[in-house]
């Protein structure tokens, strides 16, 4: 909300600069966003009065002019403006004068003398309506200083009001609260009830009692609707950002900001009989203010005639019965609406209007008649015409019960001990009815205020009042009981910490991706959409987190990065067949050069088993991997990693087809790992060394290329004796001496017993039959 | 028999002309071996009458000693000529870069967050996690906001097609709380949240850190308390300014705004605090009875306070970071900035 200082103080004044008014109500909980001035800092202009125009003997654009600045003798000024004429006041730069762009000077403008400058409203930092000379009104006085004459010294203020506090989206309810913090008497303006000139009135059926237990008309007759509105109200419509669009318009927004009741004025001629107040009915339509077409619901409030609505109820008001420069007599509306009436039906329809605004928020219904005076009051001095009596259809409204304050739990709440004397003050400072029973207080708020019902509402008020900072902050007091520590929890902080320690950078990518990109990472299957994202490429909820560290990759390649390791840590959605689930997943990319260039490791791009010696130290995690087949892996590079036999992951090579899908120039390796799959970690366990010698025995077995290693392994597991303790792979080789189509691979077997040494023939017969069973089940060939 | 004299200064000579260790041990040979000179005249020592053997005896031996004494000498100070030839020719320019992979990085978020729970931990906070697909009871009903309550437009959320919503706070991690277990308690919730706003200083997701404190005898003096102490000790400076203002929060009464003497200019005014001195770091207040009364907590019982701060916000005040952007373009430049 924004508002000129000027228009506030003429409500209340404390003895505050504007930096300090501001200071406080900020710190009152009405924040202050901005102070601006209502026109940059310029001097030597006042008020003159054009006396004479005489055409330039050598130029055809330009006057001569004489003007009056209040001094015995008038001033010569030559002018440019086209609309200068006798009679006009305007603003008058004297010689001295320093404006916003220029500082004026005794000047010849072709040859003649040019005692100073007649402006326009640029040249005194305002925005300019018309071409030519600011014209100010007639009765403006000649020889005073523009500033105090336009309050150009004002300051605008702008304040980012909270929700609750509606009751200060006026200035009537600003003047009060700023009284109540600073302890100064505010000085509201009261209106006496307008007397009937006419009989006029109109019928008027509030069908929908609770939605509107209030509504007030008023007939004016023979308005003058082309009427000036005058200049300082104008003025202060400006200052508060609402401009000034004709009389009758202007004084119903006046009374809004000043009053905090929205009205609305209806072209009487136009509508057809009287008026209902009613929910609309399905399929109706109606064509709003702002030339946009409503398509109204059940749940929406209209004021409607015999011909249908005629407005959005505390919304805006129709088209068709709006006020014109031809209206000669009006309806005047003023009403309560309830906030749950309103609330969320302007947004619903894309709007946002001052009237909803507070509607939603709660105005108050014990100002509604007040409202309504007023109004007609401006209406009459401004337009002209005749008032009927005030139209009222009232039912019941709202009533502000008696809440119960503590003052045991006021203490409890802040923290500090407040006297039953300061409630008392604060809250009556505040207008609300306090009465004293025992212990605590009955505390009645007042009609405008919505956000008071329960007694921390009424704690809260005593905080602000009291000044939150006069609190003093203090240590709690707990018992020290120290926090469970489970060694078995999965330690996601240790993961980021080994990844980043790997040469791994982590990345935070956006949960929301494109869903073409997702689509092909997850082989087609559908992911959880956005109803309304934020661009289209942003719509998918991932189902994998690879989308963002290969949108990261892509974005870092762009920007000449030829080595990428990332990681992230998150959570992917998904919608599965027990319902919607949630997993945070570990997920990492490698790309490019195995290391950085140096001087002492051979250069060569990083590979599936890089990554995979990556995943395999993952501190904790004992996994195992098995070939297997993903939509957007490389089929001959894929695994499926386990967790106690349990998919939890991949590991793989990007598919070609996606590497170029994605623009990439090779494909980089992914994982992904899903934590919750991990359970708890498991306890390490003590087992005794073995004291007497190990022996290791090598094999080496010649098979077909598409037998894995893993199957060997596998089989040898199986074979082996008690006594084997450890099974490794710890050669590959084709080539110079192994056929063509097979490999050769070398195992290392080491053998122990924790009881006695063994001897030469049982380890030579363990080693027998393990390499029998890896003989008769893969075809194997064990090399010499 | 020879002089045992002539044989040393014949020995010694040869000795001191060794240039290396098999010379040496040829010469060693030479005087001392089976055949060597004064092996022979220690056997010819036999055929001497037994006053002249003592006597010969004593002079030999002395001269094998001097032979002796003089291969040790001679042996030692090749052997250091070789261990200093060897570490001479095994010298590198250790200046060289070590081999191996670099160091990644945590994400500065990631960074902020760790220290954020590590100094809630350390005042025995523990650390709460909630759902990112939220439903409208956890994210706005049970938080004391209605349907049309106009703090609803605040929030700017993301539906999914399905009616869920992406969480616009990490409050509703309260509700799951507060649900599960029995006070007294406190917790920390930090996470991703969401609003469907994009621009200068608005990413569609960004992070925050919940905080609540359950008990029978909290207060909003304690809630000052806590949050002061914090501030205090994230930035390291003992004498940061603090202020507390009323604000708004359905799911607070009293709510607070907290606000720090701006970090960037020490309260001077600049661009970052918008000339104020004040920077608005986090919304606070204690829990609302409705709040309580949702997950069936006695509020005359017990109080709490709540707070959620913003994590990207702490982290450019922290690291001096101007574009919220950065935190999610990951560009390796950036991130590589906070190893």
């Amino acid at each position: 909300m924004q508002f000129p200082e000027s228009w506030l103080r003429t409500l209340v004044n404390p003895q505050l600069s504007t930096d300090e008014l501001a200071h406080r109500l900020t710190m009152a909980g009405l924040e202050v966003e901005a102070i601006a001035p209502a026109a940059p800092p310029f001097s030597g202009v006042m008020v003159a009065e054009v006396l004479a125009v005489e055409p330039h003997p050598d130029a055809d654009r330009l006057r001569v002019c004489k003007v009056n600045v209040g001094e015995a003798e008038p001033l010569q000024i030559v002018c440019g403006a086209p609309n200068v004429a006798v009679g006009q006041k305007v603003p008058c730069a004297r010689v001295g004068a320093k404006l916003p762009q220029m500082e004026i000077k005794q000047a010849k403008v072709r040859g003649v003398e040019s005692a100073g400058m007649l402006c326009g409203a640029s040249e005194i930092g305002l925005e300019d309506k018309v071409d030519g000379l600011l014209v100010l009104p007639a009765d403006a006085p000649v020889g005073t200083d523009i500033r105090s004459y336009l309050l150009l010294d004002d300051k605008l203020i702008t304040l980012k009001l909270t929700p609750n506090r509606a009751d200060c989206l006026s200035l009537v309810g600003l003047a009060r609260e700023v009284a109540a913090i600073t302890g100064t008497k505010a000085y509201l303006p009261a209106q006496a009830p307008v007397m009937k000139e006419v009989f006029d009135t109109l019928e008027v059926d509030v069908l929908a009692k609770d939605a509107c237990p209030r509504y007030l008309g008023r007939v004016i007759k023979g308005v003058n609707a082309r009427a000036q509105t005058p200049a300082w109200m104008a003025m202060r419509l400006e200052r508060s950002g609402i401009r000034s669009i004709s009389a009758p318009v202007d004084i119903t927004n006046y009374v809004l900001l000043e009053q905090g009741q929205p009205m609305h004025a209806f072209d009487l001629a136009k509508l057809e009989g009287g008026i209902q107040v009613r929910w609309a009915k399905a399929g109706e339509k109606l064509a709003l203010l702002n030339e946009q077409t409503a398509e109204l619901a059940p749940d929406m409030l209209v004021i409607a005639d015999a011909g249908g609505p005629v407005a959005l109820a505390g919304i805006m008001g129709g088209a068709a019965t709006a006020v014109a420069d031809g209206t000669a007599d009006i309806l005047l509306e003023a009403a309560y609406f309830s906030p749950e009436a309103i609330a969320g039906r302007a947004r619903r329809l894309g709007l946002a209007t001052d009237s909803s605004h507070r509607f939603e928020r709660g105005v108050d219904y014990a100002a509604t008649l007040m409202a309504m005076e007023r109004a007609t009051k401006l209406m009459l001095e401004i337009c002209g015409g005749q008032p009927g009596a005030v139209i009222e259809a009232s039912a019941k409204l709202p009533r502000r019960e008696p809440i119960r304050l503590r003052t045991r739990r006021v203490a409890r709440v802040l923290g500090m001990d407040m006297s039953g004397d300061a409630i008392k003050t604060h809250l009556q400072r505040l207008g609300l009815g306090v009465q004293e029973e025992g212990e605590s207080f009955l505390v009645t708020p007042p009609s405008y205020r919505f956000d008071l019902a329960i007694e921390e509402d009424l704690i809260e008020e005593l905080a602000r009042l009291y000044g939150y900072d006069q609190i003093e902050a203090r240590s709690p007091r707990a018992p020290a009981i120290m926090l469970p520590q489970s060694e078995a929890r999965v330690d996601q902080a240790g993961f980021r910490d080994y990844l980043a320690g790997r040469d791994y950078q982590e990345v935070i990518t956006y949960s929301f991706v494109d869903p073409d990109w997702e689509a092909a990472l997850s082989g087609g299957a559908a992911p959880l959409m956005l109803q309304n994202p934020i661009a289209s490429q942003m719509a998918a909820m991932r189902t994998t987190l690879w989308g963002g560290l290969l949108h990261a990759l892509g974005y870092n390649l762009n920007r000449q990065q030829a080595r990428v390791r990332l990681f992230e840590l998150g959570r992917a959605y998904l919608q599965e067949a027990g319902g919607l689930r949630q997993p945070v997943r570990l997920a990492g990319l490698c790309y490019g050069p195995a290391f950085d260039e140096q001087w002492g490791v051979a250069s060569r791009m990083v590979d599936f088993y890089d990554v995979k010696g990556d995943l395999e130290q993952l501190p904790g995690v004992k996994m195992e991997f098995a070939k297997a087949g993903h939509p957007a892996l490389h089929p001959g590079q894929t695994a499926q990693i386990l967790l106690n036999g349990q998919a939890a992951g991949w590991l793989g090579t990007l598919h070609h087809k996606l590497a170029q899908k994605f623009d990439l120039p090779a494909a980089p390796v992914l994982f992904e790992l899903e934590l919750d799959a991990l359970g708890g970690l498991a306890l390490p366990r003590h087992r005794a060394i073995g004291r007497f010698p190990s022996m290791r025995r090598d094999l080496a077995f010649l098979v077909d290329l598409d037998v894995s290693a893993g199957a060997l392994l596998a089989s040898m597991r199986e074979a082996a004796e008690p006594i084997v303790q450890e099974l490794q792979v710890f050669d590959l080789y084709q080539g110079q001496g192994v056929p063509a189509g097979q490999k050769s691979l070398a195992f290392r077997i080491v053998m122990q017993d924790t009881e006695r040494t063994l001897t030469e023939p049982e380890v030579e017969a363990a080693v027998a039959k393990i390499a029998d069973a890896v003989i008769s089940r893969h075809g194997a060939k064990l090399r010499a | 028999m020879r002089n045992p004299n002539e044989i040393v200064a014949e020995a010694l000579a040869a000795i001191r002309g060794c240039q290396d260790l098999p010379a040496l041990e040829q010469a060693k040979a030479r005087f001392l071996g089976k055949q060597g000179a004064l092996t022979e005249l220690l056997k010819a020592l036999g055929g001497l009458s037994p006053d002249e053997r003592k006597a010969a005896g004593a002079r030999v031996n002395e001269a094998k000693q001097a032979v002796e004494g003089a291969l040790k000498m001679r042996r030692d100070l090749l052997q250091e000529a070789e261990l200093e030839r060897k570490l001479k020719e095994e010298t590198i320019d250790v200046t060289l870069p070590g081999r191996g992979r670099a160091q990644g990085g945590l994400h500065p978020v990631t960074r902020t967050l760790e220290r954020i729970q590590a100094l809630f931990h350390s005042m025995g906070f523990d650390v709460a996690y909630g759902p990112e697909i939220e439903t409208d009871f956890y994210n706005f009903t049970a938080l004391n906001i209605p349907e049309d309550h106009p703090a609803r437009a605040m929030h700017d959320t993301f539906y999914l097609q399905g009616g869920e919503l992406l969480r616009t706070h990490t409050s509703p991690v309260q509700v799951h709380y507060m649900q599960e277990h029995t006070p007294p308690f406190r917790i920390i919730a930090p996470g991703r949240v969401y609003r469907c706003d994009s621009d200068v200083t608005h990413t569609p997701m960004f992070h925050q850190v919940e905080g609540l404190w359950v008990d029978e005898t909290v207060s909003f003096a304690d809630l000052k308390g806590v949050l002061a102490d914090f501030m205090r000790r994230f930035f390291e400076r003992d004498d940061l300014k603090v202020r507390f203002r009323p604000s708004f929060f359905p799911f607070t009464e009293p709510s607070a705004e907290m606000d720090i003497g701006c970090v960037i200019c020490g309260g001077e005014g600049c661009r970052v605090c918008s000339h104020t001195g004040w920077l608005e770091v986090l919304g606070c207040g204690m829990v609302h009875p409705n709040v309580f009364r949702h997950v069936h907590v006695d509020p005359e019982q017990y109080l709490g306070f709540a707070f959620g701060l913003g994590v990207e916000r702490l982290a450019m005040l922290r690291y001096g970071v101007d574009d919220l952007r950065l935190f999610f373009e990951n560009d390796l430049r950036f991130l590589a900035q906070f190893k």
